[in-house]
């Protein structure tokens, strides 16, 4: 059994006073796309977070390729070989959507797979016409398509992707599946946290369901059928 | 002789003169206090006394070791950043996650101790400091009577504002430091040390702020409470300009400094405060500032 | 009877016995007017969240009213008083209405410019005294007591004080009271609540210029002079300190921390001497000598270590037996 690429356990994290992750639990294999399923304020995005260590309190365990980082600032883990797409998008204002690819550095990980800026506008076309615009004034899905090639640009081989689909239309969801299927075949390890249940189920191998800070169901891919009703009453879909 | 409204215009053009070499004080240190905040969230209130630490490190220089101008012009900035970090890292790191007036009250104890501290080693009068040979005297214009120290101060004080400008408008690193100013914790998940580039630029700002401290050793006396007055004037500064433009610091500085000179001339019971009343009026009818994107 | 308002009375019962135990009323009252000064201080800072840092305009501007209308205009003690705390309210109108358009630091920063702009007013104006300040203020008296007589004044200013705290009290526990502290707390929660969140500012500053200048006021009679030490900005620095180290937010914070600023002020040459010949280090001598020093240092200790003061830290000694 080898080391999981990312495994948590026991993950207690705190916004300020709130105690939001009463203790999660769950583990992702290197090449795997996990999904990270759960109503509003059940705890995806925080746990996303707790991992890349940008929250304030964090207690338990996350070992990353087996390193124990609950005590390290984000900038080491993000060395470890790590990438985030927050909710929000995090396109930086006052930068050019060229300035904002050329920001993040290649990590110091081994063997990732860090994109040049040549292989990032082959792949994404549009974003070289619009090189030039405030990112800020890009489309949304213009936008999310930067956030990630932006971490497509580091070398990151576990990528974080929150919400990616969201507020996006049909067309550049698909673009996006498209993006995600391509990433995992070229052996990237995905964590998601979707709330658009078509969209994860086409990508995911697994899958969490997550309520009030702890993870409540496993359901794999090929369960999925089955597990319908139950999923659709946990999520209220 | 030329007379503008009842002035010899000699007596003009110096007021402006030395109204552009004040200018260029606020303009430097209101950038310095611009840049901080940006990323640090904290006021400095001890800009004023990193100003002074470089003039009197330029002075001790001189005074101890005999080194030349030139030399502490690139030495007491060195040596005031040092400073700074030392401040950053040993106190002010420890407040960022609270209310941003602790960064503002621990600032002000700094300087208490700092002006208290030079004040009791060298007392409150001022300790005179020379021009550097190559840079006396002046040159005649007819017009104006133009001294060359003071001019030099003006275009060293404004190179240095054009140079952070080009540094933080159109460098990569500079591209670093507007997205951690805006969004630190997102550029650390990239894999960038975002304290150590904290630290640097608190270092790199109070920098700026000794090195003008230096350029204004001849001007003005070396003493312990030479930034005091100064540093009141340049939160006016701020306030006028707002902080979110690095052009905006600049030119309201250098403004405000001429517009004080000027008024030093036609109206001198009112220099002192003439940039407080404007600062009134900015704040009746565009509360943001001139320049200002809200903070 | 509460807890409470016991605790106050017997406060006030061995404030009321103190000059009969050796104590110099000159000295009390000092640190009364302080601890009032603080008090006002706390009552923007504490209760509304609102640094200025100006705030010796309104100490140092009521003063010179109150001074120049005993001493030239020859009103009477307690119309000289009502004449300063007026004029301070008037400033803290102007001065309020201005720093209000902004917050945070940079109504600080305001605060900070307008207190400078007055202090180079109070300067130059002829009326003041300039560098010298205002001299022989006459005290003049109350219901015929003559108020020369130190004694007189210190039951005077006890009683203007008591009831000034005892005002400042009923105002934080008011419906007016919870309300600041609901716009502190959250101020867009408090808008969208429908509360008119700029006028209770406004209202707030005005209350705390006014005592602050009530503050001033009483000093001009206890010391029978102003001078432009009243509105330096070490002066507003200092009652942001006495109000720190006391407790922010709390009521006795204030009181206390004026003690302590006051007491320091007074010993800190013989402590420094003491700590001199104790250690065998000189430092301690140098830094005996330089008030400002000492001040910033106790400013940076307290900045980082004890946030809540000296209240704030037994109260929460006593409610949980263990330090924050």
């Amino acid at each position: 059994m080898t080391t999981p690429m990312l495994e948590i356990s026991d993950l207690h994290a705190w916004y300020g006073e709130a105690h939001v992750l009463h203790g999660v639990n769950f583990q992702v294999h290197q090449g795997e796309v996990v999904t990270l399923l759960g109503r509003n304020g059940a705890g995806r995005t925080t746990t996303l977070r707790a991992v890349f260590g940008l929250l304030n309190r964090r207690e338990g365990s996350i070992r990353i390729g087996g390193q124990e980082v609950i005590d390290w600032p984000a900038y080491q883990i993000a060395h470890l070989g790590l990438g985030y797409c927050p909710e929000e998008r995090g396109i930086f204002p006052g930068l050019t959507c060229e300035e904002n690819l050329l920001l993040p550095r290649k990590l110091r990980v081994q063997g990732g797979q860090a994109m040049s800026l040549d292989e990032i506008y082959q792949l994404f076309p549009n974003l070289h016409e619009r090189r030039y615009s405030p990112g800020t004034r890009l489309s949304g899905g213009e936008q999310q398509m930067l956030a990630v090639a932006r971490i497509l640009r580091t070398g990151a081989g576990l990528l974080l992707l929150d919400e990616i689909s969201e507020g996006l239309a049909p067309v550049i969801v698909q673009a996006l599946a498209h993006l995600i299927r391509m990433l995992k075949e070229r052996g990237f390890t995905i964590v998601m946290v979707e709330q658009n249940f078509h969209f994860a189920a086409s990508l995911a191998d697994r899958f969490y369901v997550m309520e009030h800070g702890r993870i409540v169901r496993e359901v794999l891919a090929s369960e999925l059928s089955e597990q319908q009703a139950m999923l659709d009453e946990l999520l209220g879909v | 002789m030329i007379q503008i409204f009842g002035i010899p215009i000699q007596a003009l053009m110096g007021q402006i003169l030395l109204g552009l070499v004040n200018g260029s004080f606020y303009a430097v240190l209101s950038l310095g206090l611009a840049v901080i905040f940006g990323l640090l969230n904290v006021i400095n209130f001890a800009h004023g006394a990193f100003f002074m630490l470089g003039a009197f490190f330029a002075w001790m220089g001189l005074h101890y070791l005999g080194v030349s101008y030139w030399v502490m012009l690139l030495v007491s900035p060195l040596l005031v950043g040092v400073a700074g970090i030392i401040l950053e890292r040993g106190l002010l790191r420890h407040l960022y996650q609270l209310d941003h007036l602790y960064g503002l009250l621990l600032t002000f104890g700094v300087v208490l101790l700092m002006e208290g501290f030079f004040r009791s080693i060298y007392g409150v009068s001022g300790l005179p400091y020379p021009v550097p040979s190559a840079l006396q005297g002046g040159i005649d214009l007819g017009f104006m009577y133009l001294p060359i120290y003071r001019l030099w101060v003006v275009v060293v004080s404004l190179a240095l504002c054009l140079g952070v400008w080009l540094l933080v408008e159109k460098t990569q690193l500079g591209a670093l430091l507007r997205a951690a100013t805006s969004n630190p914790k997102l550029v650390e998940a990239f894999g960038i040390n975002v304290p150590l580039i904290v630290t640097l630029t608190f270092g790199c700002g109070v920098a700026m702020a000794g090195f003008v401290g230096v350029l204004a050793a001849p001007i003005m006396q070396v003493s312990p409470s030479m930034g005091a007055n100064l540093i009141v004037v340049v939160f006016a500064v701020v306030v006028i300009g707002g902080m979110g433009s690095i052009l905006g610091s600049i030119v309201t500085g250098l403004g405000l400094g001429v517009l004080e000179g000027l008024t030093k001339v036609y109206w001198p019971e009112a220099a002192n405060t003439v940039v407080f009343m404007i600062m009134v009026i900015v704040l009746v009818l565009r509360p943001a500032g001139l320049f200002g994107k809200q903070a | 009877m509460n807890k409470k308002f016991a605790i106050s009375l017997a406060v006030f019962a061995a404030l009321c016995a103190l000059p009969f135990v050796g104590a110099y009323p000159v000295f009390i009252m000092k640190i009364l007017c302080y601890a009032l000064f603080a008090c006002a201080f706390n009552l923007l800072l504490g209760y509304a969240g609102l640094l200025s840092f100006g705030h010796a305009a309104f100490l140092g501007g009521a003063g010179y009213a109150t001074g120049h209308a005993l001493a030239v205009w020859g009103m009477s003690t307690v119309q000289g008083l009502v004449f300063g705390v007026m004029v301070a309210a008037a400033m803290g109108v102007v001065f309020g209405a201005l720093a209000i358009r902004r917050s945070g630091i940079y109504f600080a920063m305001i605060t900070l410019a307008l207190a400078q702009m007055a202090y180079f007013f109070f300067m130059q104006a002829p009326f003041t005294g300039g560098e010298d300040g205002l001299q022989a203020i006459p005290r003049g008296s109350i219901l015929g007591i003559d108020l020369n007589n130190d004694l007189a004044l210190y039951y005077f200013v006890l009683m203007v004080c008591a009831l000034s705290f005892a005002f400042c009290s009923r105002v934080v526990n008011s419906p007016f009271g919870y309300a600041l502290r609901a716009i502190k707390e959250n101020e867009p929660r408090a808008i969208s609540l429908g509360y008119d969140v700029e006028r209770f500012k406004l209202i707030v500053f005005v209350l705390s210029a006014a005592l602050a200048g009530l503050a001033g006021s009483l000093k001009s009679l206890v010391f029978v002079s102003v001078t432009l030490a009243d509105v330096v900005w070490h002066m507003s620095g200092l009652v942001v300190l006495m109000t720190l180290i006391g407790g922010v937010g709390t009521l006795l914070g204030p009181v206390i921390g004026a003690l302590i600023v006051v007491v320091l002020e007074n010993k800190v040459g013989e402590f420094g001497q003491m700590l001199a010949s104790a250690t065998g280090w000189n430092g301690f001598e140098l830094l005996g000598q330089s008030v400002p020093m000492v001040i910033g240092l106790i400013f940076i200790v307290c900045v980082r270590l004890f946030r809540q003061g000296v209240v704030g830290e037994l109260a929460h000694w006593l409610r949980t037996g263990k330090s924050p």
